[in-house]
């Protein structure tokens, strides 16, 4: 078991990453906006091209199709697309269980997606994408929608998959004290570099 | 009944007409006068020279000159694919996708029409396989461009909803499955409804130019029944290799949707 290993990874605008996340951990990630956390993100999920070693529990990206690869290290960007009119055709099977730990009733998915709140819009993407069972997740503003109790959710549902599934999550918060709860390290990108971010 | 000849005086008329409704553009303010006149302009120099060509051409039936001529027909054919995009692909794509599908769109056709169906000696006979190959390469052009314009025109609005499918672990086909679907349905609605319309609300113009000729008017209606069915297989043909070499050209090997690629 290795998690997700980045080597002389060449994200847009940041400086070359060696990172290494293990299976369980969660390691959160802030910086400015258009510092480049998105790009981050969207390169190790492999939608943009980007020179560079990432691995998953020792296989190389490259020598694994890609379908599989992005089924297993499960990205979540900050705004969700729906492809079908009604929420349940996204879905198969229903993630019963998943819906109830985000405080969602089964018959949301018998919903119109243009009819959702941005709230259930978000929780209801990352039922999607939790439904795949990703190895990691890469979470980009989880929560940046969501009221108290419903961010309360999503933490501890988050959490409960990362102990139990051994998932590894990169989590991308604006939020201090967030990222304190979630995670137990932190990165920040200052000037193009990705640096521990000191808890005190 | 033989076809009256038509002077240069009486094109003189129909031109002046057209300086007439330049004219009423200009009062009217309506700013297309310059065109107008450019275009109609364009058109009488271009259809005399090909009437010049075509003369030559049939006085000789030489292979050569009419492979020459029917390779530039296809050139300015593919171009004119590519001119008619919204976005282009960057590179030789942009011209190779449209010259592409307009090849298998009309050559095919053509070749097929004049071996097969109408099965004349030689083959390559101009009289035949020029006026057949320009209305191929004419008609199925406009619905050819038309898919490929819906198609990279819907893959970039949509580019959240295709790249949601990729991100869940679908594959490239199935994200852009119901993009390609509905560029090719748009590519083909010009030829469903001029077949629909032929003889009730338009007369074609081949049928039209066929009967000025003194052609009797059933062979005139089989003959615009042929080309009216050749173009529509010619367009389905075209618009589904464009819509599928430019939808595989979207996304590289790693399966990303690469939209970089369009200008």
């Amino acid at each position: 078991m290795h998690g997700l290993t980045l080597a002389h990874f060449q994200s847009p605008g940041l400086a070359p990453i060696d990172l290494s996340l293990e299976p369980g951990r969660c390691l959160a990630v802030s910086g400015p906006s258009g510092s480049g956390k998105t790009r981050l993100l969207r390169a190790i999920a492999d939608l943009d091209p980007c020179p560079g070693e990432v691995r998953l529990d020792g296989s190389a990206r490259d020598d694994l199709p890609t379908t599989q690869w992005r089924r297993q290290v499960g990205y979540l960007p900050a705004e969700s697309h729906w492809w079908r009119a009604r929420v349940g055709d996204h879905f198969s099977p229903s993630p019963h269980d998943l819906l109830h730990a985000l405080g969602l009733e089964p018959a949301c998915l018998d919903w119109e997606v243009a009819r959702l709140s941005s709230g259930e819009r978000q929780r209801l993407a990352l039922a999607r994408l939790l439904a795949n069972r990703p190895r990691v997740l890469l979470l980009d503003e989880p929560t940046a929608n969501l009221d108290q109790l419903n961010i309360e959710r999503v933490e501890r549902l988050i959490g409960g998959i990362r102990e139990t599934h051994a998932t590894a999550v990169l989590w991308v918060s604006h939020d201090p004290a967030q990222r304190r709860r979630v995670a137990s390290r932190g990165l920040e990108i200052r000037n193009g570099q990705l640096e521990p971010e000191i808890w005190s | 009944m033989e076809l009256i000849r038509l002077t240069p005086q009486d094109l003189t008329v129909a031109a002046s007409l057209v300086l007439l409704t330049a004219a009423l553009s200009w009062r009217l303010r309506l700013g297309v006068e310059g065109r107008l006149v450019w275009a109609a302009a364009r058109s009488i120099v271009q259809l005399l020279l090909l009437g010049v060509v075509l003369k030559t051409l049939f006085a000789q039936a030489n292979p050569l000159l009419i492979g020459l001529l029917a390779l530039f027909m296809l050139a300015v054919a593919g171009y004119e694919v590519m001119a008619r995009q919204q976005r282009r692909f960057g590179g030789a794509w942009g011209i190779g996708i449209g010259t592409l599908s307009m090849f298998v769109s009309s050559f095919s056709l053509t070749l097929l029409a004049t071996r097969l169906v109408i099965g004349i000696e030689p083959w390559y006979t101009p009289q035949y396989l020029i006026p057949l190959l320009g209305m191929l390469l004419g008609n199925t052009m406009s619905g050819v461009a038309l898919a490929l314009n819906n198609l990279t025109e819907n893959a970039v609005r949509q580019r959240g909803e295709i790249e949601a499918r990729l991100i869940l672990g679908h594959g490239w086909e199935c994200a852009i499955e119901e993009i390609r679907r509905t560029a090719l349905r748009t590519g083909l609605i010009p030829i469903i409804n001029a077949m629909a319309a032929a003889g009730v609300v338009s007369l074609p113009g081949m049928m039209t130019g066929q009967i000025l000729a003194g052609s009797p008017p059933l062979d005139a209606a089989m003959y615009q029944i042929m080309i009216m069915l050749l173009i529509a297989v010619g367009t389905s043909l075209g618009a589904i290799v464009a819509v599928w070499i430019a939808s595989r050209r979207l996304f590289d090997e790693r399966q990303r949707l690469r939209l970089d690629r369009l200008d």
